[in-house]
């Protein structure tokens, strides 16, 4: 198992998510960035759901108690393996007593820890996923422990490591798609969203992301309806707020447009003040 | 036999939204559960979810499985061809006990001088209604309630609250509802109730489903207790009805 030594700022579990309970009001939850998830997971040869481990920002740092085979994607945090420094994308053997922790970010907002076989933690309503009021915890703190299953297998790190120059979430551009009430709004309102260069604020967390710039004060409300991780939802007081993972499963402000999958992921890796802009498809 | 024109809309790469005219309506809910209850019962590999409130229906679907044109083709079938007969499907009614005293009820004695009418006749409206479930959302466990009666109707507080407990029954403009576990909230509260609509170390999480109706039952701040003690002990159950 792992032992936390030190709560990173958010480090949670996460698999595919949590699917056929929005009837009853539970969101999807699930990794975030999906993309660099799934990389981890197929770099150790694992299943698709397998969980692995959202870390967020600040890393934690962790004590492995029993042996395994890791690899880290997605944002670079500047991993160090028994303090000395290991690269994202390439696979790791691990012993008894070895120590993982991280430094200073310099790409992306979240990377994702994958050990061999996935971590088992407890299964609530079919997925490892934490989220508050479904799973006992939410965030992982100082002592707490995370277990996973003993594998052992020395890896030669520089034959196994798969190439990745650019990250794909590095981009500025985040691909949509029209949302159920774009008709709602005029061309001229419509090209306004899609040319402006928009901003992340502060408030932006595993529900959604608050853009900064007021766009379009209106007054169109809709009965609430659905919605779905990637929605952009547009408020009457003329901001965008885009929906993640662990959003609620009802809203009701226009849908004005849709995340493509792959720009979830690439939104999940920006942070406040970060820029970007929509590309409707 | 289908009833109502029907908008089918792509929503991002894997889910379509099934739109009936935008109205709170039980007919037209009564016809969104027919349909649902047919497509879930088809058993469709393609299909990972199926979920509705008021008048749209969301189906999350494996895109690698079923495009979104054949998808649609296929559920326009299904609307027009086998919703001919309509479903008996069981409509439960739940009853929901409340106590109404202001020690839970805080804002009893503020609604019911603005409203100019008493507490006794909020309280009595309140718990004379069936409400419909338009559906499940904002948080888990929370329902949408419809029938709230007009002379109760009352605009949200100008500033939320930063914690409603959890079971407490509230007025929010023209809609009533529970709070399923302590939150934030801007409505009205006039009560509180000892059950838990959600409780995740249940069998079935939420017990009340979208569809159902309910009606709040007023007791005493003793039955409130002895209630409380049944729930914690894992032994109360919950009166409901079908027909």
């Amino acid at each position: 198992m792992i032992k936390v030594l030190q709560a990173g700022l958010h480090t949670s579990i996460q698999d595919l998510g949590r699917f056929g309970y929005r009837n009853i009001g539970i969101p999807t939850s699930g990794t975030m960035d999906t993309i660099s998830a799934n990389f981890a997971n197929a770099l150790l040869n694992n299943n698709k759901n397998d969980a692995v481990l959202e870390i967020t920002m600040y890393g934690p740092k962790l004590a492995f108690t029993t042996p395994t085979v890791i690899t880290i994607t997605g944002a670079e945090m500047s991993a160090k393996l028994n303090n000395i420094s290991i690269a994202n994308y390439k696979k790791y053997s691990i012993k008894k007593g070895d120590i993982l922790s991280f430094g200073k970010l310099t790409k992306g907002l979240r990377s994702y820890l994958a050990v061999k076989g996935g971590f088992k933690t407890e299964k609530v309503l079919k997925s490892r996923s934490f989220y508050n009021g479904i799973t006992l915890k939410d965030t992982f703190k100082k002592h707490d422990t995370i277990l996973y299953d003993r594998y052992v297998d020395d890896i030669n790190t520089f034959n196994s490591a798969i190439k990745n120059t650019t990250l794909f979430f590095e981009t500025k551009v985040l691909e949509v798609y029209k949302g159920p009430d774009f008709n709602l709004f005029t061309l001229e309102e419509l090209q306004k969203i899609c040319s402006n260069k928009h901003t992340i604020s502060n408030l932006m967390d595993r529900m959604g992301y608050r853009i900064k710039e007021t766009i379009i004060k209106h007054s169109k409300s809709i009965l609430t309806s659905p919605v779905i991780p990637g929605t952009v939802q547009l408020t009457p007081s003329g901001q965008l707020i885009i929906l993640m993972k662990d959003a609620q499963t009802t809203g009701g402000y226009p849908r004005i447009l849709q995340l493509t999958e792959k720009s979830i992921a690439i939104l999940a890796q920006k942070k406040g003040g970060d820029i970007f802009n929509f590309l409707l498809i | 036999m289908s009833t109502f024109k029907l908008t089918y809309k792509p929503f991002g790469e894997s889910a379509i939204l099934i739109e009936w005219p935008q109205i709170i309506s039980i007919d037209i809910l009564d016809d969104i559960r027919n349909f649902s209850f047919i497509i879930n019962k088809l058993n469709l590999k393609h299909i990972l979810e199926v979920n509705f409130v008021y008048s749209s229906l969301l189906i999350i679907y494996k895109s690698n499985k079923i495009k979104y044109i054949d998808l649609k083709k296929e559920l326009q079938f299904i609307y027009n061809e086998k919703s001919v007969k309509k479903n008996n499907f069981k409509k439960t009614i739940w009853e929901i006990p409340v106590c109404y005293d202001i020690e839970f009820g805080i804002d009893l004695p503020f609604l019911s001088s603005q409203k100019k009418i008493s507490i006794e006749e909020i309280i009595s409206t309140h718990s004379s209604s069936y409400y419909t479930v338009f559906g499940i959302g904002f948080l888990p466990g929370f329902l949408y309630l419809g029938g709230l009666s007009k002379k109760i109707h009352f605009k949200r507080r100008d500033t939320p609250r930063l914690e409603v407990p959890k079971g407490s029954v509230a007025i929010g403009g023209k809609q009533t509802g529970i709070y399923p576990k302590s939150s934030p909230g801007g409505w009205h509260i006039i009560g509180k109730t000892p059950i838990s609509i959600f409780e995740i170390n249940r069998e079935k999480p939420c017990l009340v489903m979208p569809g159902d109706k309910v009606k709040f039952n007023p007791i005493s701040k003793e039955v409130f207790k002895t209630i409380k003690l049944e729930v914690e002990a894992a032994i109360y159950k919950l009166k409901s009805v079908d027909k």
